[in-house]
């Protein structure tokens, strides 16, 4: 598609000219014969306010073809950015349909994986979410959507039965707690299911009280000020990229500590600057997430890849990204697999019909219910030690034993 | 409407003539991608239209109209959702609600001689204000958000926008069309001199006799309404609702990029504006793309130092300076 | 909440009481910085008469220039917000003299087109060179508080805030005592009395402008010892100066500060007792009420 400049005043040009654009505009035949490989497009964040995630995710696709073709995929990835804005993902997703991609992986924002949905839709290509909570996602009724991704739900649900076990492991009682999460989509959503699943979640805690803060946030001292006027023993926190540094930052500065800072399912306790910044201070927060399992070989593929591509990047904290769109790439080349063709009503049933045993994130097979939606993604709980993420729950993937209550922070050098 | 088009120039009809037989046909030849982008532009322009109404003719800059858009949206989607009222008859709500919140905002302003910038940070105050209760609604999903589901049984309810794209595409020229032919009618109208008078100097105005309190509500309340409808049409085309997306600033200032580029107060600008700016963002992404540019942000820069040369070289904006080069004149009062 | 005993209930009282004096202070510290801010904003906008859209962006370039030069150099922002200054003076003076002097005394919309375009290219050119991650300058201090009875209460914000108002104090002596500073106020004024007289207004514009500027690289450079640096964060920035301009009164130094002040005092305040995610909302009443009732703002002139 080319910008045009105004048609020259002549009725003769003019219809010529008519002629020559409607030529241009005709469709490009799609090519639906035998494909030797499947052309997948990535439509994510890459600037405007999601870009950290955005870019995270990318580069976890970069890598992907070499890691799958390892395994005996064969993909053909064309990447676009999104710019954090649904107009433009709705028009990107049909240009790259145009441009003969068969299947689309995206795209972490969940507004504009919805207007990608209409797309795909309407074209019958394959939508795989890598990256997405709000749970109408799999709910709307879109045939051609399927997520490989919990739903807040889920998330909360198995972050909160973690808290119970972490509990029973580190022989702590706490008697009172406080949530407090960012009030953006996702942390909405995860306060929905909190509200929903706490009260029979039959933990020994008290949820003294749920404290939404803005986003936009430059710092969080007063949501700070506010925790230590209600002095609960566990700080549950849904936070984004930036927020946990403040969040913490802020702790520090005003002498609060808690037994433990808990996350039932969030960004921002493992990114990269919040090491950075807060060094030793960085240490013991636990975070209740799909993480990926270091016991598979296609983990360690992922990760044998990841490192001399990201030399500026540890595979540790960028696993949750990378793993999830990279699951996403082999879902869809593991169902042009099986389904043999590119031809989008047949991608999509194979698709659904998915169960790919060995894979990345922990957990069982890969498999999507009659929604779309893989329901069987466990939650490990996830502590920071030394500076790096440590699976310390459950026992049968931990590497250490969890610490609860967290060392106070005058103590740490 | 006869009589508007008679006043139109030979020349200028047959432009516009031929113009608007290109967009009903290009569907007929135009793939998926070219349609949804024209779908933008249409959405833009009628928006952009909606905003010229109320800064190019009544001289209220507004930087909040995103506000509207919203409150179209939202009323609209949440009547079906929860009623299954159709947008057909959900706008006539859209549209009072929309044009109740603009009559406040411009209560407020002229009633206390709120003016210029800090009118704009009015609407701006105004806008943010309900982003943020928007986000706090638990039955509109806070900022969850709202969700419009997909019922393939609904598919071809046109009246309920249930379609595919090309649906869409005519329903976005329409309204495109429809708001230029409104715009038109309205400002060659005496409410339109009215306006004009307003707009250039009040106080001469009032001595005229002319009630500039009501001339610029009038144009507030026709703006805001006319911008609801694009907001109706924004909820059924996306079918999901974010009050951090449709409400934010970023929008406002989206939405009124068209008709200031485009040429304010002039009829065409808004369009013009649309057509330039839409395909400008698409082709700059494939431009860098095709150049192996693969900076996230490169697009924006390109985008920006456009609007700065655009403001530059042709401040009244591009629709009067094309519209000498074709030989087409405005009659601009 | 719980229901305490008599003495538990004396005893939470004055805790509570405690704790709101907190809120208080941490807002004013953190007001005065923001005012600093608004103050470069009041003197161009004041002065020039230009809306400049992309304040914020400016702001998010100091606050990036103090943080390159504290992990490249060890810098404490507090030092460098000098140079910083400086260097945002040079650079006001030029963009004033070259670019926007000719939007001057045009049309609102062209100025905010103007504005937004360089706001765009700023903000995504920091994107393109720094990445979309939030940057935090580690100052060794960074977590240090002061005791003072009850009171806890930040370093960073603390030192911030007395340069800040170091430098509104500093503003405020070149505006009443120095020639130039008389004359800028004079065009402010009466612009056709100025120019009768014989100043250059030009000239004086581009000073003016890179004064302001030079006040948002010194807000910015402050800034990122309180948040960390990221390239979105400019529309905040900017409405947020705006907010305290109108409600501390264009033209009035005292009045940025006050605004400042005001405002982040009645958002910390609104965030603790109503919730912290509707504390925006407030600060946006409060602006659609000063703009009705009192335009001119707490301390601005009468036009």
């Amino acid at each position: 598609m080319r910008a045009k400049l105004p048609i020259p005043p002549n009725r003769r040009h003019v219809l010529i000219g008519s002629a020559a654009a409607a030529a241009c505009l005709a469709a490009p035949a799609i090519v639906r014969a035998q494909a030797k490989s499947l052309k997948i497009a990535v439509l994510l964040p890459r600037s405007g306010y999601l870009a950290p995630s955005g870019q995270s995710c990318h580069r976890g696709a970069l890598i992907a073809p070499k890691v799958l073709a390892e395994f005996g995929h064969a993909v053909d990835l064309v990447h676009v950015d999104i710019e954090s804005n649904p107009d433009v993902a709705r028009t990107q997703c049909e240009r790259v349909i145009n441009d003969g991609a068969q299947c689309v992986v995206g795209a972490f924002d969940s507004a504009s994986t919805l207007a990608m949905a209409q797309v795909c839709e309407q074209r019958k290509v394959p939508l795989v979410v890598n990256i997405g909570a709000a749970p109408q996602l799999t709910e709307q009724g879109y045939k051609y959507l399927v997520r490989n991704f919990p739903t807040g739900g889920q998330l909360v649900t198995n972050g909160l039965k973690l808290i119970n076990d972490l509990l029973a492991a580190t022989k702590v009682e706490p008697k009172t707690a406080v949530f407090l999460h960012a009030n953006d989509t996702f942390g909405t959503a995860q306060r929905q299911a909190m509200d929903r699943i706490f009260p029979t979640a039959g933990l020994p805690f008290r949820l003294l009280d749920s404290i939404a803060y803005d986003p936009k946030a430059q710092d969080l001292s007063v949501e700070v000020t506010k925790l230590r006027a209600l002095n609960p023993d566990l700080v549950l926190v849904v936070t984004r990229a930036a927020d946990a540094i403040k969040l913490v930052r802020d702790m520090v500065r005003q002498h609060f500590e808690p037994m433990g800072i808990v996350s039932p399912g969030s960004p921002g306790l493992y990114d990269e600057e919040f090491y950075q910044a807060l060094g030793p201070l960085a240490d013991y927060p636990i975070y209740n997430i799909p993480w990926a399992n270091p016991k598979t070989h296609m983990t360690q593929a992922l990760e044998a890849a990841f490192k001399p591509a990201n030399p500026n990047f540890r595979f540790a904290v960028e696993s949750f990204n990378v793993g999830f769109t990279f699951e996403a790439l082999l879902i869809a080349a593991d169902g042009f697999k099986r389904a043999g063709t590119t031809d989008g009503p047949e991608l999509m049933e194979a698709i659904r019909a998915t169960d790919i045993a060995e894979h990345v994130m922990i957990g069982s097979a890969i498999k999507f219910d009659a929604k779309g939606q893989n329901v069987g993604i466990p939650s490990a709980a996830v502590q920071n030690r030394n500076r790096t993420p440590t699976v310390v729950l459950p026992a049968s993937i931990a590497t250490t034993a969890p610490v609860l209550p967290m060392p106070g922070w005058q103590k740490r050098t | 409407m006869i009589a508007l088009w008679r006043g139109l120039a030979p020349r200028t009809r047959a432009w516009l003539a031929g113009f608007l037989a290109l967009l009903v046909l290009t569907p007929l030849v135009a793939d998926r991608y070219l349609l949804s982008i024209l779908t933008l532009i249409f959405y833009f322009a009628y928006v952009g239209q909606a905003w010229n109404l109320m800064m190019g003719y009544a001289g209220q800059l507004s930087l909040g109209h995103a506000l509207y858009v919203g409150l179209g949206a939202y009323v609209a989607a949440l009547l079906w959702v929860y009623f299954g009222v159709g947008p057909w008859l959900g706008v006539f709500a859209a549209i009072v609600i929309a044009a109740a919140f603009g009559g406040a905002v411009g209560w407020l302003g002229f009633r206390f001689g709120v003016e210029g910038v800090y009118f704009a940070l009015l609407t701006i105050a105004a806008a943010e204000f309900t982003r943020i209760a928007f986000d706090h609604l638990a039955f509109a999903g806070g900022s969850g958000g709202l969700f419009i589901p997909y019922e393939e049984g609904r598919l071809g309810q046109w009246w309920n926008l249930r379609g595919g794209q090309l649906l869409f595409y005519y329903v976005a020229l329409a309204l495109a069309a429809g708001g230029v032919a409104l715009v038109a009618g309205l400002t060659r109208s005496r409410l339109g001199y009215q306006w004009l008078a307003v707009r250039e100097d009040e106080a001469a105005a009032r001595a005229l006799g002319i009630d500039a309190f009501r001339a610029k509500m009038a144009a507030v309340l026709v703006s805001s309404a006319m911008t609801a409808v694009g907001g109706v049409f924004y909820a059924f085309y996306y079918n999901n609702l974010f009050p951090a997306q449709i409400f934010d600033i970023g929008r406002s200032i989206e939405l009124i990029l068209g008709p200031i580029v485009g040429g304010l107060g002039t009829v065409f600008g808004p369009v013009v504006g649309a057509f330039i700016l839409t395909p400008l963002g698409e082709g700059l992404i494939a431009l860098t793309a095709r150049l192996g540019i693969d900076a996230p942000g490169m697009k924006a820069v390109f985008y920006g130092l456009t609007l700065i040369a655009i403001i530059y070289v042709r401040p009244s904006g591009v629709w009067p300076w094309l519209a000498r080069v074709i030989g087409v004149t405005e009659r601009v009062p | 909440m719980l229901h305490p005993g008599h003495e538990e209930s004396a005893r939470r009282t004055s805790m509570i009481w405690s704790i709101y004096v907190n809120v208080v202070v941490q807002g004013v510290l953190t007001g005065l910085v923001y005012g600093l801010m608004a103050l470069g904003l009041s003197v161009i906008f004041g002065v020039v008469r230009v809306v400049n859209f992309a304040h914020g962006e400016f702001a998010v370039v100091g606050m990036y220039a103090a943080f390159l030069l504290f992990r490249s150099l060890g810098l404490d922002p507090l030092v460098t917000m000098l140079p910083i200054a400086a260097a945002f003076f040079a650079i006001g003076f030029a963009l004033q003299a070259s670019l926007i002097n000719s939007f001057v005394g045009r049309a609102e919309h062209e100025q905010f087109i103007l504005l937004v375009g360089v706001g765009i290219v700023i903000a995504n050119v920091l994107l393109m060179t720094f990445g979309p991650d939030a940057r935090p300058a580690n100052l060794p201090y960074g977590f240090d508080s002061y005791l003072i009875g009850p009171l806890i209460v930040d370093k960073v914000r603390v030192y911030s805030a007395i340069a800040a108002v170091a430098i509104a104090a500093a503003l405020f002596a070149f505006f009443r005592w120095t020639a130039t500073g008389t004359a800028i106020r004079a065009c402010a004024d009466n612009l056709a009395g100025a120019a009768v007289v014989g100043l250059n207004v030009k000239r004086l514009y581009a000073i003016t402008f890179g004064i302001g500027l030079a006040c948002v690289g010194a807000a910015g450079a402050l800034m990122v010892t309180i948040a960390d640096a990221a390239p979105s964060l400019g529309p905040a920035y900017t409405l947020l100066a705006f907010i305290i301009v109108i409600v501390g009164g264009l033209g009035s130094m005292a009045g940025a500060l006050i605004g400042g002040i005001l405002i982040g005092v009645s958002e910390a305040l609104a965030g603790f007792i109503i919730e912290p995610s509707m504390k925006s909302m407030f600060s946006f009443a409060l602006l659609i009420a000063v703009l009705v009732l009192r335009p001119r703002g707490l301390m601005g002139r009468r036009a």
